[in-house]
């Protein structure tokens, strides 16, 4: 295979390539180099790229360990040592954490490389679209005229257009999964509690999680693998043996019990995609599985919960960003520390951070703290309750990831109720703190991508894996690349 | 009219945890400017807070002994709102569950009866960072960002400025003696803010309170206090309103000053810190810190006085400091008699002078319970005179030498020997005749400038009692 | 309950914003619709119900006391937008 043709490849098939000395790791990073020259202007993943960045190699190749010097592109909410990390907002202008979060730690010390690659999102994770972005948007490599899905949008569609071999997302109401399933790339959010939040810049401290978005499901596994597991610097994390989950990677679901919520496939889905996931569904069917409706009836509540809990948790989590101590400081001759405070967040918060934040503090506020925050809380609880019933008696639940295939960049931003609602069905696991995983099943008229998620019990990742392989396996999928 | 003064009193104390609340930063006072900071205490983007061990069990600690119920499960709240102290413009304090309620602290003033003040709540924080104003700017330090905090608040029972500063005095003793805090206003590891209103004597509504903060001193409470109470028994007798509000204490102008006033009243949107697990407290861990509540201030007190007989004051004195108690125990212990006032009177007297001469506490003395106890044997066998022992205490405690090495050294002992007292009782009177013949003519003054010659030939040895009370003998002859 | 433009402008000020008027008049709008979304939560009986706050039923999470090394101090000050020695510069806090 030509050396330029590497980006291609997944990365446990360069890691077998490595493992045969066909390839050395500096071949694999100018492959890399090389296709992120070629289409990055089109697709516009990464953010802050320097034309002449260099992507050196900064392992020796003496230890034999996990990764063996394939990069890994981060998203830019995850904090990088020294490397600017700006959740792609005007107010963390120039911001340079001085430390790892705690999954970069991991990474490198699995032999990972961590470059200057931050990949595009929407400001603070706050979006369904990648259009949020302080930069601009990212384009999705299946039509450049679509968005990529969002907040982890540059993360998947460099994935998607072979301009990175491994990404991190983050998700908080379905930024990974979402995303993947625009771009036709495998999304996993794990457990709450699963990987380490130390070092990801807050959006809902209590729905956030990091996840890999790769290729195919083997290299989730693998990514996985090395993020996961107990930090004591996070009071959030769990202290549970962490699987080598490419044990799980079995091809076969015979027996498996499989539960289809009859409340996601109601109207406001796009037919294609109902029917795609349909046919997903029989596939997963004649490979072994049983497949039954089952009810998640609170389904039709989760959106205002997620969207008054998250802010709620994000008005708080985005108070300190006030030009003491990092970012932007607002230039106004002459003003006080309380006028500092307001221009700075006025002049450093896009559009919709500042609705967010707004949101956030009013369901807060005296007097609506019962009626709003209070009252989500609770129904939060109904909602995980409704999940515990079913995984009684089924191993895991199938739906779309999302109602409608990637749209046009522009079409939601004039009105951000609707662009809510693009979320409703990767949310319910961050409600729940449950793991799920979406994996491409199929491609509309118009060629673009449909994800199928998959939501298994807490620290079941093995359970997706296994139902997710399968269908992989016995699929093309994964194959496809777009024209680009 | 006559106005009862209605106070309540919110005290934070540091605890003396070797690192902070959520992070491992040291907390030690005095380091230069941000060297004792991280990305946790600093607020950084991605940071997240652990809750340290050792500060919940000082807190449990701290409630049990002020008699408080302590929470079975207890959680941690965000306090939001803006300031530049606050590196995350939130404080990670406790709201709707704190980790206790319901204590008490009783207070005992001079010639009244015992007073209890009940203590509404005692919960964990975390501190802020300190701000040094100048003309244009301010500077900010965080390296007290993220000490661990105790907040302990009173209900409105305290009545004067004097029961407020003995409730403080009180307090502190009590923190000392479990060990938690260093109770030092000085270094802002005590902090006292005060809220009071006045109300018509024998009326049970309560008017209208103002707060008042930076009260720097357990005086500048008191003070602050009186003033206060002043200005408000002004007002209401001119027929005026007391306006709810904020007023710092000044204290080169002596007097409490209004702050410009706060726009709205302070919403601080209390939500549950969702960084931080819950907590959860067994009876098994309660007991086990109980077991490990020393003797507190006021039991000793009472004990020293059934079981060594002190009277109040005298104990008062001694039980202040929890170490200085236990070094005047070991004394008590190591005196033979029961009767201890002679010991009493050591360590009040010239004990606690040569330790205030010094800077230090009586315990920090270099002298050995033991070792005091011979000194002072030595002067109620009468073998030295006290003026003496004086001495020889200031020469123990420069030189760590034993009494009666430094006695023998200095040749202290006193000369008692009823011989060689009549000898220079008989010399000194045959010297001194005109006096000798004033004392017998009935000047009784005469016979203590008889004592004070043979006092001065004998270098100050002469056992001075049995001098005087020979000379008297040979001069009535 | 509506969220109107002196809410929104209450809260604007609790969060430290200073928003621009038309950026208030539109916002005032959008907010309306997406509370009178979240109004949706009305419908249902929540008596009884314990809120979640934290998904994980996790139970005193703590450390040591122990003393570990803090960030060098130009690392802390590194991305300061105005300093001066080992100090933070801020505009004058007024009270």
């Amino acid at each position: 295979m030509p050396k330029e043709s590497l980006n291609r490849l997944t990365a446990h098939e360069l890691l077998q390539r490595l493992d045969n000395k066909q390839v050395t790791s500096d071949e694999i990073l100018s492959a890399l180099k090389q296709r992120i020259k070629e289409v990055e202007p089109d697709v516009r993943a990464y953010v802050r790229l320097d034309k002449s960045f260099e992507l050196k190699n900064s392992r020796t190749q003496e230890l034999k360990c996990l990764f063996q010097g394939l990069p890994v592109s981060i998203k830019d909410n995850i904090c990088t040592d020294g490397l600017n990390t700006e959740c792609c907002s005007k107010i963390l202008g120039g911001f340079k954490p001085p430390y790892d979060a705690t999954v970069i730690k991991k990474l490198k010390e699995a032999g990972a490389v961590i470059a200057d690659l931050k990949t595009n999102m929407d400001e603070f994770a706050f979006g369904s679209s990648t259009e949020n972005s302080f930069f601009g948007p990212t384009h999705n490599p299946w039509d450049l005229e679509r968005v990529p899905g969002g907040s982890s949008g540059g993360s998947a569609a460099a994935v998607a257009a072979d301009e990175a071999i491994l990404a991190l997302g983050s998700d908080t109401g379905g930024s990974i999964r979402q995303p993947a399933s625009f771009c036709g790339v495998v999304g996993l959010k794990p457990t709450y509690g699963r990987v380490s939040r130390f070092g990801l810049i807050a959006f809902a401290s209590s729905l956030d999680q990091i996840g890999p978005i790769t290729k195919d499901v083997k290299d989730s596994a693998l990514l996985l693998g090395a993020i996961a597991g107990y930090d004591p610097n996070d009071s959030t994390s769990v202290d549970t043996p962490v699987p080598d989950y490419t044990r799980s990677l079995i091809n076969d679901v015979k027996g498996i019990k499989i539960g289809l919520p009859k409340e996601y496939f109601v109207e406001g889905i796009d037919p294609q995609v109902k029917a795609i996931v349909e046919e997903a569904v029989e596939k997963l069917k004649k490979l072994g599985a049983f497949v039954e409706p089952v009810s998640l009836r609170h389904t039709q509540y989760a959106a205002p919960v997620y969207y008054i809990v998250a802010t709620a948790e994000a008005s708080s989590n985005l108070a300190r960003f006030d030009g003491v101590q990092y970012g932007h400081r607002s230039a106004t001759p002459g003003q006080g520390m309380l006028q500092m405070y307001q221009n700075t967040r006025e002049e450093g918060f896009g559009e919709e951070a500042k609705r967010r934040i707004l949101l956030g503090t009013f369901v807060l506020s005296h007097g609506y703290y019962e009626a709003y925050y209070l009252r989500a809380l609770k129904v939060r609880t109904l909602i995980k309750q409704d999940f515990d019933a079913v995984f009684e008696g089924f191993d895991c639940i199938l739906t779309p990831t999302a109602p409608t295939p990637a749209f046009k960049i522009g079409e939601k931003t004039d009105n951000p109720l609707k662009m809510y609602l693009s979320d409703i069905y990767t949310i319910c696991a961050n409600l729940a703190g449950l793991p799920a995983i979406s994996l491409p099943c199929g491609f509309t008229k118009e060629g673009l991508p449909v994800g199928l998620q998959i939501l298994a019990k807490p620290f079941a990742e093995e359970m997706l894996f296994r139902v997710a392989y399968t269908y992989e396996q016995n699929t093309q999928w994964h194959k496809m690349k777009p024209k680009l | 009219m006559l106005y009862e003064p209605v106070i309540g009193l919110e005290v934070h104390v540091h605890l003396k945890t070797k690192s902070k609340a959520f992070c491992g930063c040291s907390t030690e006072f005095g380091a230069q400017p941000n060297t004792q900071t991280c990305p946790v205490c600093l607020g950084f983007p991605g940071s997240l807070p652990v809750l340290n061990k050792t500060a919940l069990d000082y807190a449990i600690k701290v409630a049990l002994a002020l008699g408080c119920r302590v929470q079975e499960y207890t959680k941690f709240d965000r306090k939001n709102y803006f300031y530049p102290d606050l590196p995350k413009n939130y404080q990670i304090s406790q709201y709707d569950l704190p980790l206790s309620c319901d204590g008490f602290l009783d207070i005992h003033l001079q010639g009244a009866a015992s007073k209890r003040i009940r203590i509404r709540r005692v919960h964990l924080e975390e501190d802020a960072g300190k701000l040094i104003h100048r003309q244009d700017t301010s500077l900010a330090d965080f390296n007290r960002s993220g000490i661990p905090l105790l907040e302990i608040v009173s209900e409105p029972d305290i009545n004067s400025a004097g029961q407020a500063h003995e409730y403080l005095a009180e307090l502190k003793s009590i923190l000392e003696y479990l060990d938690v805090s260093d109770c030092d206003m000085e270094k802002g590891s005590l902090r006292c803010d005060a809220n009071i209103s006045l109300r018509k004597q024998g009326s049970l509504e309560l008017g209208v309170k103002s707060e008042l903060k930076n009260m720097n001193s357990f005086k500048a409470v008191r003070d602050a206090l009186n003033f206060e109470i002043e200005r408000q028994k002004e007002l209401l007798d001119s027929g005026q309103a007391v306006i709810q509000e904020t007023r710092l204490w000044d204290a080169k102008q002596l007097k409490t000053l209004s702050m410009r006033s706060k726009e709205e009243a302070k919403d601080y949107r209390y939500f549950p810190e969702p960084d931080l697990s819950t907590f959860s407290i067994s009876a098994d861990k309660i007991a086990g810190i109980r077991k490990g509540i020393p003797e507190l201030p006021r039991e000793k007190l009472l004990r020293f006085i059934k079981e060594y007989g002190l009277s109040e004051y005298d104990a008062s004195v001694l039980v202040i400091s929890r170490r200085d108690a236990i070094f005047s125990e070991q004394c008590f212990k190591a005196y033979a008699p029961k009767e201890k006032k002679a010991v009493v009177n050591w360590l009040i007297g010239p004990l606690l002078s040569e330790a205030n001469n010094r800077g230090i506490g009586l315990s920090d003395l270099k002298i050995e319970p033991a070792a005091l106890i011979e000194l002072v044997n030595f002067v109620e066998r009468q073998e030295i005179s006290l003026l003496s022992a004086k001495t020889v205490l200031t020469q123990m405690l420069d030189s760590v030498k034993s009494a009666s090495e430094v006695i023998k050294e200095k040749n202290l002992l006193q000369i008692s020997d009823t011989r060689a007292l009549e000898d220079m009782a008989e010399q000194v009177i045959k010297e001194n005749p005109a006096v000798a013949g004033d004392y017998k003519s009935g000047k009784e003054s005469a016979l203590m400038f008889l004592v004070g010659e043979a006092m001065k030939k004998s270098q100050g040895r002469a056992n001075p009692k049995a001098l005087k009370e020979i000379l008297e003998k040979n001069l009535k002859k | 309950m509506a969220i109107d433009k002196n809410n929104v402008e209450y809260t604007a000020r609790l969060a430290r914003i200073e928003l621009q008027s038309k950026e208030l008049e539109k916002l005032a709008k959008q907010l309306q619709e997406i509370v009178g979304f979240m109004d949706k939560l009305k419908e249902l009986d929540v008596e009884g119900i314990n809120p979640t706050s934290h998904i994980l039923p996790m139970h005193n999470v703590l450390r040591e006391d122990i003393q570990k090394v803090s960030l060098p101090v130009e690392k802390a000050l590194m991305n300061a937008p105005q300093k001066e020695g080992n100090f933070f510069v801020i505009p004058k806090v007024i009270e």
